[in-house]
């Protein structure tokens, strides 16, 4: 079982969980804030509205389509 | 550079799956896109809360069986690189790759409209709840509201009570005619539909549809409206969808034909496009037995096997007739329509509101005054909704068709030059 | 014979249309402002307020205007984004550096607060750029801003005297429009200010089009304080026809990164050229290594519209009383807008033109290209 570092904070997962998934149970449980300063969190699942871009391990990607590795850092504020 | 592929397939759903099954025989080279980390599609997504049918991990399994179909997973299309050459990029790099045939398995998203409250923590698409919960989300003890239109529906809805939520509501905002001859068709459907309406049929509501969702930080409770009622319900998820839009991006940027929002294909699944093709929800939504025999259509005329291709349209027939009828059954009731408040965003990319938008007359005049569309996903969000609340035209992509990394789009240096 | 719609019709809402509207307005005329909502170069461009000085006159007219809009930023709403944050014109070999040396002594002469850095100096102050740089030239008054924004802010500020309209000009005879619905419209004058397009309407205009590439990247935390642009950018410029790309970006106040810049002459293709994407894409990692892992998530393309001799057409048609021009900034349309519209203004109305403008007067009349006195 994977644990990864949410914004600080680790995490322990099952094995083929997404990211979206991980940090939809994790702090605050959105994603990134939007430019009028909203939390948002996840909202297609499939890789299509980008509300679910976060920093993973220094490279922006897209939380539903990036599967929980162990020691991966996500920043849901970068 | 790579060595140009002869069969290029993007999206691994079952459309795209059966496509690359289905030439592989030929011993052709063929590379398999799909931009999850997992094949599957949709309606297969794997992970820790699926349950894949059993046709589903076979298929998976005999991919993996074929040397000489090489899965690129986690993979997608970000630009056209030059005839019959596309750039494309996946977590660790990008790369320009050519091919000779190309069969487009983009699948179907979800149409979001915008109503007050609905970029609340909280809210997801129909399908969007359902490929989070396949994805490890936890609802455990969560009421959840259902709502929108189609079947959509109670397939989140089935997935999400048998990971533990409690479905306080489903509203479809279809009304009974509607309804009724979606149920008349429903023996052809999966057992898992039948079976979802029954358990709902408490829950079930139609002419019913969520007019705002409330809460501060979250959602914390949904307002639906029945007829000259409304009802507040508590509720920690609502999932909320309203059918499926094609996915068509990338056929439009090549230059396929697309009407009505769906990629034209003849009978041998073939676009306007010599030496393209396109199978599955990407031509009309048809769900996941139309999408089989059409990838495997493709993929038997892509290696020139068209006695085996036609002997398959029987079948085809039978599916896109169960299709259409369900296509018929869920217009959009026009009051959806006018469900945003004047401060209620519609580009959540960019943080504009209704207000902004309904004074102009096309996307384009939109965009231009507002930034609407200039956000991360392009437009796919918000255009979709604007052509169905203003009946604009969604655009035409330019590249990179996601986000993509400056390293990659820095490739195209090696593109043909234009014309 | 048809009553005047207004003083003055404008063709064209962008940037020059807007200013020229504004400041004849100021002067108590009435406006009418046509704009056919066709995306065009101010929707395109990077707003970069930049002195250039490749002539005694575009210094003049780039220093006057960079004032004028330095003095109106405080009146600026705060979604026009107006930063004055400068431009660091970066030297990558000794070549370059002597061509910064150069400049800083020409801006300088002219009263530009600018000063030259050392490669040093340089990545002190911007670190996100790749070591071994030779230095760069500073021009503290530049800054940048979100032009649409301005234009539209300029077009409804004097509500009573300037009025828009949505509407395709399609003919043009001196001070009269004819608008695709069949209709004329009249006016004690017309301007065209309507960039590239207003070689549609005039047809001795000597105008060409040079069309751009741009990119802009997802937010990112602030890491580039000034717009950076190569000294190449100027060379390349003036380095024949052929395509070319040379480092231009900017981090938006959103925390986006706007890259740039690319040439590409006679090409009226509106399309994202893959290649040309690639190439000013592959020039800018050059520069800003850390930029190859940040996500692009659009691009597209502008025209602009350029003279033979790189100074904009202000004033009066010769061969056509009452058309006047507005025209042929090419990369300099938001930067001399205010100057521009002064300019046009001191024409029309017979005032005296901006004291400093005053001695460059004949470098942006039209009648240099057009008519007999044209020496082009």
């Amino acid at each position: 079982m994977p644990e990864l570092i949410i914004d600080g904070q680790p995490l322990r997962v099952a094995q083929g969980t997404t990211v979206a998934a991980a940090l939809m149970s994790a702090g605050d449980r959105c994603s990134r804030t939007s430019v009028s300063g909203q939390r948002r969190a996840p909202l297609c699942g499939m890789g299509i509205c980008q509300e679910c871009r976060v920093n993973v391990d220094g490279l922006r990607r897209l939380a539903c389509q990036t599967l929980c590795r162990d020691g991966m850092h996500v920043e849901t504020r970068p | 550079m790579s060595r140009p592929v002869d069969l290029l397939i993007i999206g691994a759903g079952p459309a795209g799956m059966a496509a690359a099954l289905a030439a592989a025989p030929s011993g052709i080279n063929i590379a398999l896109l799909d931009d999850n980390p997992v094949p599957g599609g949709q309606i297969w997504r794997d992970g820790p809360q699926a349950q894949l049918p059993g046709l589903a991990n076979d298929m998976r399994a005999q991919l993996a069986r074929h040397p000489n179909i090489h899965l690129h997973s986690a993979c997608k299309v970000v630009a056209l690189a030059g005839h019959k050459r596309l750039l494309l990029e996946d977590p660790e790099r990008g790369w320009l790759l050519s091919y000779h045939k190309l069969i487009l398995c983009t699948g179907a998203r979800e149409r979001l409209l915008p109503f007050p409250g609905w970029t609340l923590p909280g809210v997801t698409g129909a399908g969007g709840l359902q490929a989070l919960i396949k994805g490890g989300l936890s609802v455990e003890g969560e009421r959840v509201v259902v709502a929108g239109t189609g079947p959509l529906l109670l397939a989140s809805a089935a997935t999400a009570r048998k990971n533990g939520a409690r479905i306080v509501r489903v509203a479809e905002q279809a009304g009974p005619g509607a309804v009724g001859r979606f149920a008349m068709g429903l023996w052809q459907w999966p057992n898992k539909a039948i079976q979802a309406l029954t358990l709902f049929s408490g829950a079930y509501r139609i002419a019913a549809h969520v007019v705002e969702a409330l809460g501060s930080d979250r959602l914390e409770a949904v307002r639906i409206q029945m007829g000259e009622r409304v009802e507040e319900v508590a509720c920690e998820r609502l999932a909320c969808g309203f059918s499926l839009v094609p996915n068509v991006e990338v056929a439009k940027a090549l230059g396929c034909e697309v009407r009505d929002q769906a990629i034209v294909v003849d009978n041998w699944q073939a676009s306007t496009l010599t030496d393209h093709y396109a199978a599955g929800e990407c031509t009309g939504f048809g769900g996941s037995e139309l999408a089989l025999v059409e990838g495997r259509i493709a993929g038997l005329v892509a290696i020139d096997r068209q006695d085996q291709a036609r002997a398959l349209w029987p079948q085809r027939e039978r599916w896109q007739r169960f299709a259409d009828r369900l296509n018929r059954a869920f217009a959009l009731d026009p009051a959806l329509k006018r469900l945003a408040a004047p401060d209620t965003l519609v580009c959540r990319c960019e943080d504009v509101a209704y207000a902004s938008l309904v004074e102009h007359g096309t996307w384009s005049a939109a965009k231009l005054n507002t930034r609407c569309g200039m956000g991360a996903c392009q437009g796919r969000i918000c255009s979709t909704a604007a052509q169905t609340l203003f009946g604009w035209e969604p655009p035409v992509l330019r590249p990179p068709f996601s986000p993509a990394r400056i390293a990659t789009l820095a490739c195209l240096d090696e593109a043909e030059p234009a014309a | 014979m048809q009553g005047n719609v207004a003083d003055v019709i404008i063709v064209g809402g962008g940037i020059i249309g807007a200013a020229c509207a504004d400041e004849l307005a100021s002067h108590g005329l009435r406006v009418l402002v046509l704009d056919c909502q066709r995306p065009a170069a101010t929707a395109a461009g990077m707003g970069h307020l930049v002195v250039l000085d490749h002539s005694p006159a575009e210094l003049a007219l780039g220093e006057y205007s960079v004032r004028a809009w330095r003095e109106l930023a405080p009146q600026l709403p705060d979604d026009c984004a107006m930063r004055n944050n400068g431009t660091l014109w970066l030297a990558c070999n000794e070549e370059e550096m002597a061509e910064a040396e150069r400049k800083h002594l020409a801006l300088n002469a002219y009263g530009l607060t600018c000063e030259l850095m050392s490669g040093a100096e340089l990545a002190a102050v911007e670190p996100s750029l790749r070591s071994g740089l030779s230095g760069a030239l500073r021009v503290k008054g530049d800054g940048i801003l979100y032009a649409p924004n301005a234009a539209r802010w300029l077009l409804q500020r004097r509500p009573e005297q300037v009025r828009q309209q949505r509407a395709e000009v399609v003919e043009v005879q001196g001070h009269r429009v004819r608008l695709k619905t069949g209709e004329w419209l009249h006016a004690t004058a017309v301007v065209l200010a309507n960039g590239i397009y207003a070689r549609d309407l005039c047809a001795d205009l000597p105008l060409q089009a040079k069309k751009g590439h741009l990119l802009i990247t997802d937010r990112y935390p602030a890491q580039i304080t000034h717009t950076l642009v190569e000294l190449g950018y100027v060379t390349s410029a003036h380095k024949g026809n052929g395509p070319s790309v040379a480092f231009n970006v900017q981090q938006r106040p959103t925390g986006q990164l706007f890259v740039g810049s690319s040439r590409q002459f006679d090409n009226h293709d509106p399309e994202v050229d893959a290649a040309m994407l690639g190439r000013m894409l592959r020039r800018a990692i050059e520069f800003l290594p850390d930029l190859g892992q940040m996500n692009g998530i659009r691009s597209w393309t502008g025209f602009r519209s350029a003279s033979p001799d790189g100074q904009p057409l202000v004033g009066e048609h010769p061969l056509q009383p009452g058309l006047w021009l507005a025209v042929g900034h090419e990369g300099l349309g938001v930067t001399t807008a205010p100057g521009t519209a002064r300019l046009l203004a001191a024409q029309l109305l017979g005032l005296p033109p901006p004291p400093s403008l005053q001695a460059h007067l004949d470098a942006y009349l039209p009648q240099r290209f057009i008519g007999a006195h044209a020496h082009a």
